[in-house]
């Protein structure tokens, strides 16, 4: 071997083990012997760039095929559901929303439909609340699926895709920022509403957005779809058929890829998206190929969604007109970011006792929620995701399960990768756009 | 909520009573004593649904649960309890059935919920032996439906994994088996998912403390989350 500073070698009484972080892949090859180490067990990650976070792969290779492939995961466990039972139920959304950091809104939708289920007051949220939660759930998740396509156009060798993606997703982050204060975890939706309605400066940038973004979305097609190095890449990589899809439990643009048209905005639709106008793309390769294929056509399905959601919005009040549930703060921007607007401040603390021992109350204790427990299942950018809420009567949650697509769909890995090529795990596992902070949550 | 800022971590405190006070019926924040200025003291809160709902269910239940009965001849047996609540179907499954269930679940054809959507635990401390509970939501594609099965079983207690029905049970199990302690059998590799492998304990009982320091700011000293005041 030689004594490049790329790779590094010592004995163990497993064998020798090489620890590779870059360089020429024959230094590690060349020094094995062929006929004694047949097989090469090659640890990926938990830091690899091209694992999409902490993920860790085990690999058994034969050469540069895959005979054996294991997740492990974990490493970004953050403890969110068992934080949620000591806090309140409008704390939880705090929580909730730093799971799958890519989707933050729709760990928020998710989590408040239960909320609001538990509390039976689906039918009093205000209109114009709903379509705001709708008209955010769709940019976050054209924001998600240009990551995915960009990390992914990253890891298949397309840097310049990276770079779009991203400079394309700042663009709905600055609607976000402008709206909710904050580019990612929001806890905008709250269980009753959102917290502040949209300003009339962000409704503006999302019309802009609505015609910069098809141009955009050209421009990737015509870089990516005729390159022949992509479409070796992608074309025949990573087979998942709807059977295999539907045993694993993967949902989501994957199932589509598989030419099942599963969508629960069209299926078990949610939050008025059965009087919108959309179709569900579908592809029929189930490879990662199809996949690509999905994924711009929903990005093209939620700019449909965001310009009629524009449309349906109409002036009215954001939050759940139940003083017992609505949370009573106003909030404002204000020189050091979003916080209580003065204005609020003056009146509770000036002119309304009661104003302000409501506030109180609401706020340090939260309002009760009737035992009992729900499930309510949206389709995130990744798939099914679930929450299972659990009330015991209290002002805290009893009980909150987050299913999300990145954890159920990660199992799909070894059946993807093996007796494929090193480089197809990669394709593979990118084109399920795990979020590890989801997956581990 | 309030845990013990010392208790032992889980599993040693098994079978222990609640420590959450039973919620009142009446108010919003369970005032005792002094007046409720708040003008919530009148509401008056639902209490749990423990009892089997009477038939008919309502909506696409009562075809699932007579399609169910009809396909699967221990019905009796295996359902303890059914009940409807928030337009949900809840069947309480005997905890040695689960596996046989799912499979007439998955494969009957007026049933066909060929999705298991979701496993979870949820740990009811203080309510009885069986604390211990498992709920699995059934999605059928076929007839765009939902089913929530739900297992409780003691401590200690093995439920079958549904594994061999659905694989994508595979890591929701071990998922659950890491946060709750509850043993699968016949899972092909139960081992924990999400915490370490020598990590002691199920943090997600609700006997294991959540843990935490204070935070001290200015002076003022906020105790850790689950040593802070609760409102029962």
């Amino acid at each position: 071997m030689t004594t490049s500073g790329y790779a590094t070698e010592r004995e163990t009484t497993e064998g020798r083990v090489f620890t590779v972080t870059g360089g020429d892949w024959d230094t590690v090859t060349g020094s094995i012997d062929p006929l004694s180490n047949e097989k090469i067990v090659v640890n990926m990650g938990p830091q690899h760039p091209s694992t999409h976070g902490v993920l860790r792969l085990v690999l058994e290779l034969e050469g540069e095929t895959v005979t054996e492939a294991r997740p492990v995961i974990g490493y970004l466990h953050t403890g969110i559901e068992k934080n949620l039972e000591y806090r309140n139920w409008t704390q939880g959304t705090t929580f909730v929303t730093r799971a799958d950091y890519l989707a933050p809104l729709f760990n928020e939708a998710a989590y408040v439909f239960a909320v609001e289920k538990l509390l039976g007051i689906e039918e009093q949220i205000t209109d114009r609340a709903r379509t705001i939660r709708l008209l955010f759930m769709e940019l976050n998740r054209i924001s998600s699926h240009l990551v995915w396509i960009a990390t992914t156009g990253m890891e298949l060798g397309a840097i310049s895709m990276m770079l779009y993606g991203f400079r394309e997703r700042e663009y709905i982050l600055d609607i976000f920022e402008e709206t909710t204060g904050l580019r990612m975890n929001h806890a905008y939706f709250r269980p009753g509403g959102v917290a502040q309605d949209v300003p009339a400066s962000a409704i503006k940038k999302i019309r802009d957005f609505l015609v910069y973004m098809p141009k955009k979305l050209k421009e990737y097609e015509a870089m990516l779809s005729g390159q022949i190095i992509w479409q070796e890449r992608t074309q025949g990589v990573g087979v998942l058929d709807v059977t295999g899809c539907l045993s694993l439990g993967v949902t989501g643009p994957v199932l589509r890829a598989s030419g099942l048209a599963w969508d629960l905005r069209k299926t078990m639709p949610y939050s008025d998206y059965e009087n919108y106008e959309f179709d569900v793309p579908t592809a029929q390769t189930a490879d990662v190929w199809g996949r690509y294929l999905v994924r711009m056509a929903e990005i093209r399905e939620s700019l449909k969604l965001v310009e009629q959601a524009l449309d349906k919005l109409t002036p009215g009040p954001v939050m759940i007109a139940d003083k017992k549930i609505a949370w009573p703060a106003q909030l404002a921007i204000g020189v050091d970011g979003m916080g209580n607007s003065l204005e609020h401040v003056a009146k509770i603390m000036g002119q309304s006792m009661e104003s302000l021992i409501h506030h109180f109350k609401l706020v340090t204790e939260g309002f009760r929620v009737p035992p009992g427990q729900v499930y309510v299942g949206i389709e995130s950018p990744r798939g099914e995701l679930g929450v299972h809420a659990v009330s015991d009567g209290g002002t805290h949650p009893y009980r909150v399960h987050m299913r999300d697509p990145s954890f159920v769909n990660l199992q799909a890995i070894p059946a993807m990768a093996e007796g494929a090529l090193l480089a197809d795990v990669i394709a593979g596992g990118a084109s399920l756009d795990p979020v590890m902070g989801g997956c581990d949550r | 909520m309030s845990v013990e800022p010392n208790a032992e971590p889980a599993g040693a405190n098994l079978g222990a009573p609640a420590q959450t006070p039973a919620s009142p019926d009446k108010g919003m924040f369970g005032i005792h004593g002094t007046g409720d200025v708040s003008g919530f003291g009148g509401l008056v809160r639902r209490r749990p649904v423990d009892a089997d709902s009477p038939r008919p269910f309502g909506g696409y239940f009562d075809e699932v649960h007579d399609a169910l009965e009809e396909a699967y001849p221990a019905f009796a047996d295996a359902v303890e309890k059914v009940i409807v609540d928030r337009g949900e179907l809840t069947l309480h499954i005997a905890p040695e059935r689960i596996a046989e269930v799912c499979q007439i679940m998955r494969d009957d054809e007026s049933l066909r919920f060929e999705l298991c959507s979701s496993v979870s635990g949820v740990d009811y401390l203080g309510s009885d032996n069986r604390r211990l509970h498992v709920a699995y939501h059934l999605t059928s594609l076929t007839y765009r439906r939902r089913v929530r099965l739900e297992v409780a079983v003691a401590p200690g207690t093995p439920v079958p994994s549904v594994t061999a029905v659905y694989p994508t049970a595979d890591w929701q199990e071990r998922e659950t088996y890491d946060m709750f302690g509850i043993v699968f059998e016949g899972h092909p590799n139960l081992t924990r998912i999400l915490m370490p492998d020598d990590w002691e304990g199920h943090p997600q009982r609700k006997d294991y403390p959540l843990g935490g320091v204070p935070v001290e700011y200015k002076g003022a000293v906020i105790p850790p989350p689950d040593q802070r005041r609760v409102y029962q």
